[in-house]
C-alpha cells in the first residue's frame, strides 16, 4: 500500500510504539475530512444567509409609510396583520380536520388492517404526498370548490346564526373553509406517518396484557397505544402545522382573498396567508414592495420555525424517555 | 342479601362471554344495505329534480356515515354498551382510512380526465410562443424543469452527501450536533421562504427585478440538501461497523474506506434517496415562480433571463386564463399529468434502485 513517507526518519528509535502510529497524516485523508467538514459548515452558512438576507432585504418594510404599502393600510404591521392571522387560522382549520383523520387512519394502518396489507396501504398513503402542491390547488378550485359549494349553501342557510357560517355564501366555493380542507390533504401523508410510527412502537406486552384482562380492541388502543403515543402525535399535529403554515400554490389558487381579519368560513371575503399573498403579488410588486412581501417572508419564517422547533424538542424528550418502557 | 334477588328480575345479569353477537357477516351486509339506502335517497332526489344527476361521492359519504350510525345503534341493543363502543371505533378508523381515499381517488381521476385532451404530440412539441386560444404546448416548460432541477441536484447532492459523510462518520461534538439540528430546521422551510432567499442573494448581485433559471436552481437545492442529508445519513448509518473495522485492519486510510468501501455499499440506498429528493423537489411552484418568472418562449440558458417551469405552466395557464377559458384549463390539466407522471416515474426508478441494487441480505 501506500506507505507514509515521511515516517521513516523516527523510525529507529520508537519506544512508544502507539503515539507515532497515531500521528500519521496522509494527504487524501486531510482532504477528504476537510471537504466533508466544509459542506457540513456551508449548511450553517446557508441557512445564516437565509435569515440574514432575509432581515436585510426586509429592513426598509418597517419603517415604510402609508403610500409604500399597498392597500389601504397605514403601516406595514395593519398591513401583515391580517395576512399573520390568514396564515395561522387557514393552518389551524386543516389540523383540526386533519388530526383525527391522520390518527383513524394511523390506527388503520398499525392495528386494524391485515398485516399483509397494512404495508401497501401505507404506500397508498404517502402518494398524496407525491403529488405537487399545484396540482392539488388545481384540483382544488376546478373540482373540490364546486363540489362543496351546494354543501356550504346548505349550511349557510340553515346554520347562519352560528357565527363561523354567517355572511353571504360564495358561490364559487373559493372560500377559506375549501383552502383548509385541501390543507388538510395534503399535510396528512406527513401526519399519519409520524403517527403510525408511534402506534407501531407502542410496546407489544401492554397491549396483549390488555387484551388478556378483557379489554376490546378499543379500550386496549385507548388504555396501551394512547397514552404511550402522547408526544408522538402532538409531534405530528407541529409538523402538521409547519407544512401547513408555508404551504403556498394550494391557497393562493383556491382562496379568493381579501385584506380582512374574519373567522367566516364561507363567505368570498377570505383572510389571505402570508405564503399565498407573497406568490401573488410578487411579479407585480416594485421598490419597496418587493421589501414588504420579503418582510412578511421573515414573518412567515419565524413562525415555522419556532413551530418546527417546539416539535422537535418534543421528538427529542420523547427519544430520552423511550428507553424506560 | 335480598337486593341481590330482586336485580336479576328487573334485569338479567348478562355474562360478556355469553352476551349476545351480531352475525359474524353483518358489518359488512350492513354496510351495503346502507349504501343502497343512502343511493335510493339520492336516486329519488335526481328523480325528483332537486339534484342534477345521481351523486356517488355523496351516497358513498352519508352511507358511510349511516352505517356508523346504525351499527352502533345495532350493536348497543344487542351487544351491550362496551362492545358497541368497540364497534364503533372499529367503523370510525376504517371511515377515516376511506375518505382518506376519496379525495386521491378523484384527484388522479380528474387530472388524467382533464389532461387527456391536451395529451397529444403538439403538447410536447412546441411552447406557448404566441400561443393566444387552441394550440401551444409545454415543451418550454419540460426543458425548464428539467434543467432547473437538474442544476438544483448537481448543487445539492455533492453538498448532501458529504455532509452526511461528516455526520456519520467524522461528526463528533458541537458541529455536528449543530448542523443535525440545521438540518432539521431546514427541512421545515416554506418552499416560498426559499424562493425569496434565492431573489434576495441574486437582487443584491445583479440588481432587482433579475430572474434566471439559476436561481430558481439555488431555491430548489436550499430545499432538497436536508432531504439529502437525510436520507443518505439513514443509509450511511446501516453499514455493519464490521466492514470499516476489516478495512482498517487492512490498513486502508479513513478516506479510501469511506470511498472504497463505505459508499459502494451504500450506494443504492444514496440512489434511491437522491432520486426520490428530487421528486420532492422538481412539483415545487411558489420558489419557481419567484425566482426563475414565467415565459412563453424557450429558453436554454439557466443564467440568462426567465425560464418557464412544469409547475408555473400548470399555474399560469390556471391564473392567466385567456378568452377561451377552456384552452387554458386543458393545457393546465395536460401539464398537471405530465408532472404527475413524471413524480411517478421518479418514484418508481426509486424503488426499482434501491430493489435491484441493494447489497443481498443474508437472509
Amino acid at each position: 500500500m501506500s506507505a507514509p513517507t515521511e515516517a521513516p526518519p523516527s523510525a529507529p528509535d520508537r519506544a512508544p510504539a502507539a503515539e507515532p502510529a497515531k500521528r500519521v497524516v496522509r494527504i487524501g485523508d486531510r482532504i477528504f475530512s476537510g471537504s466533508t467538514v466544509f459542506a457540513g459548515s456551508l449548511i450553517l452558512v446557508v441557512l445564516a444567509a437565509v435569515a440574514i438576507f432575509l432581515i436585510v432585504q426586509s429592513g426598509p418594510a418597517f419603517t415604510a409609510n402609508a403610500d409604500e404599502v399597498p392597500g389601504p393600510s397605514e403601516d406595514f404591521w395593519s398591513y401583515v396583520g391580517p395576512l399573520v392571522f390568514g396564515t395561522v387560522w387557514a393552518a389551524f382549520l386543516a389540523l383540526v380536520l386533519a388530526t383525527p383523520m391522520a390518527i383513524g387512519i394511523a390506527l388503520f394502518i398499525s392495528h386494524y388492517a391485515p398485516r399483509k396489507l397494512a404495508q401497501g396501504l401505507g404506500y397508498v398513503i404517502d402518494l398524496l404526498a407525491a403529488v405537487p402542491s399545484v396540482v392539488f390547488g388545481l384540483w382544488g378550485v376546478l373540482t373540490l370548490a364546486r363540489f362543496v359549494q351546494p354543501f356550504y349553501q346548505w349550511l349557510g342557510d340553515n346554520l347562519g346564526w352560528i357565527p363561523l357560517f354567517s355572511g353571504i355564501v360564495s358561490g364559487s366555493g373559493k372560500t377559506i373553509l375549501t383552502g383548509a380542507i385541501v390543507l388538510a390533504v395534503m399535510v396528512l401523508p406527513i401526519m399519519t406517518a409520524v403517527c403510525r410510527e408511534v402506534f407501531l412502537q407502542a410496546p407489544r406486552l401492554h397491549e396483549e396484557a390488555a387484551l388478556a384482562l378483557g379489554a376490546t380492541r378499543s379500550e386496549m388502543i385507548r388504555m396501551a397505544v394512547l397514552p404511550f403515543a402522547r408526544s408522538g402525535i402532538v409531534s405530528a399535529i407541529m409538523l402538521g402545522l409547519g407544512r401547513a403554515l408555508g404551504e403556498t400554490l394550494a391557497i393562493a389558487m383556491v382562496l379568493s382573498p381579501a385584506l380582512v381579519i374574519s373567522p367566516q368560513l364561507l363567505t368570498s371575503q377570505n383572510p389571505n396567508t402570508i405564503a399565498a399573498n407573497i406568490a401573488l403579488q410578487f411579479a407585480e410588486a416594485t421598490g419597496k414592495g418587493v421589501n414588504i412581501l420579503i418582510a412578511t417572508g421573515l414573518i412567515l419564517f419565524i413562525i415555522t420555525f419556532v413551530v418546527n422547533f417546539v416539535a422537535r424538542a418534543i421528538v427529542a424528550r420523547r427519544a430520552a424517555f423511550s428507553g424506560a418502557n | 342479601m335480598s337486593t341481590t334477588t330482586a336485580a336479576p328480575a328487573a334485569r338479567p345479569m348478562t355474562n360478556s362471554l355469553a352476551a349476545g353477537r351480531l352475525p359474524r357477516f353483518s358489518p359488512i351486509f350492513l354496510l351495503i344495505g346502507s349504501w343502497i339506502v343512502m343511493g335510493a335517497v339520492y336516486g329519488m332526489l335526481a328523480a325528483a329534480g332537486t339534484l342534477e344527476g345521481f351523486d356517488i361521492v355523496g351516497t358513498v359519504f352519508f352511507g358511510t356515515v349511516l352505517f356508523d350510525v346504525a351499527l352502533f345503534v345495532w350493536s348497543l341493543v344487542v351487544e351491550g354498551g362496551r362492545r358497541a363502543r368497540d364497534r364503533l371505533i372499529t367503523s370510525l378508523v376504517c371511515t377515516a382510512f376511506v375518505i382518506a381515499l376519496l379525495p386521491l381517488i378523484s384527484l388522479i381521476w380528474t387530472v388524467v380526465a382533464g389532461g387527456v385532451h391536451r395529451f397529444d404530440l403538439t403538447f410536447f412539441s412546441s411552447s406557448m410562443r404566441n400561443v393566444l386560444d387552441e394550440g401551444g404546448g409545454a415543451l418550454h416548460a419540460t426543458v425548464g424543469t428539467l434543467e432547473i432541477t437538474g442544476f438544483a441536484a448537481l448543487i445539492s447532492v455533492p453538498i448532501g452527501l458529504l455532509t452526511a459523510i461528516y455526520l456519520v462518520e467524522y461528526g463528533r461534538g458541537w458541529l455536528a450536533k449543530g448542523i443535525t439540528f440545521l438540518v432539521d430546521v431546514m427541512t421545515g422551510i416554506p418552499s416560498i421562504v426559499a424562493g425569496l432567499f434565492a431573489f434576495a442573494l441574486f437582487s443584491l448581485f445583479a440588481g432587482p427585478g433579475i430572474r434566471a433559471g439559476v436561481m430558481g436552481s439555488v431555491a430548489l437545492a436550499v430545499l432538497m440538501i436536508p432531504i439529502v442529508v437525510r436520507s443518505a445519513e439513514e443509509i450511511l448509518k446501516l453499514v455493519p461497523n464490521e466492514l470499516r473495522e476489516a478495512s482498517y485492519a487492512l490498513g486502508v486510510p479513513k478516506w479510501l474506506t469511506v470511498v472504497k468501501v463505505v459508499l459502494p455499499t451504500a450506494v443504492a440506498g444514496i440512489t434511491t434517496g437522491i432520486v426520490l429528493s428530487i421528486s420532492r423537489v422538481i412539483g415545487e411552484t411558489a420558489p419557481l415562480l419567484l425566482t426563475a418568472g414565467f415565459t412563453a418562449s424557450m429558453n436554454y440558458d439557466l443564467f440568462d433571463e426567465r425560464m418557464m417551469t412544469l409547475p408555473v405552466f400548470v399555474y399560469t395557464q390556471y391564473a392567466n386564463q385567456g378568452p377561451e377559458a377552456s384552452d387554458f384549463i386543458n393545457r393546465a390539466w395536460a401539464g398537471a399529468l405530465e408532472l404527475i407522471l413524471i413524480v411517478a416515474v421518479l418514484n418508481i426508478l426509486a424503488r426499482l434502485v434501491s430493489f435491484f441494487f441493494s447489497p443481498k441480505t443474508g437472509r
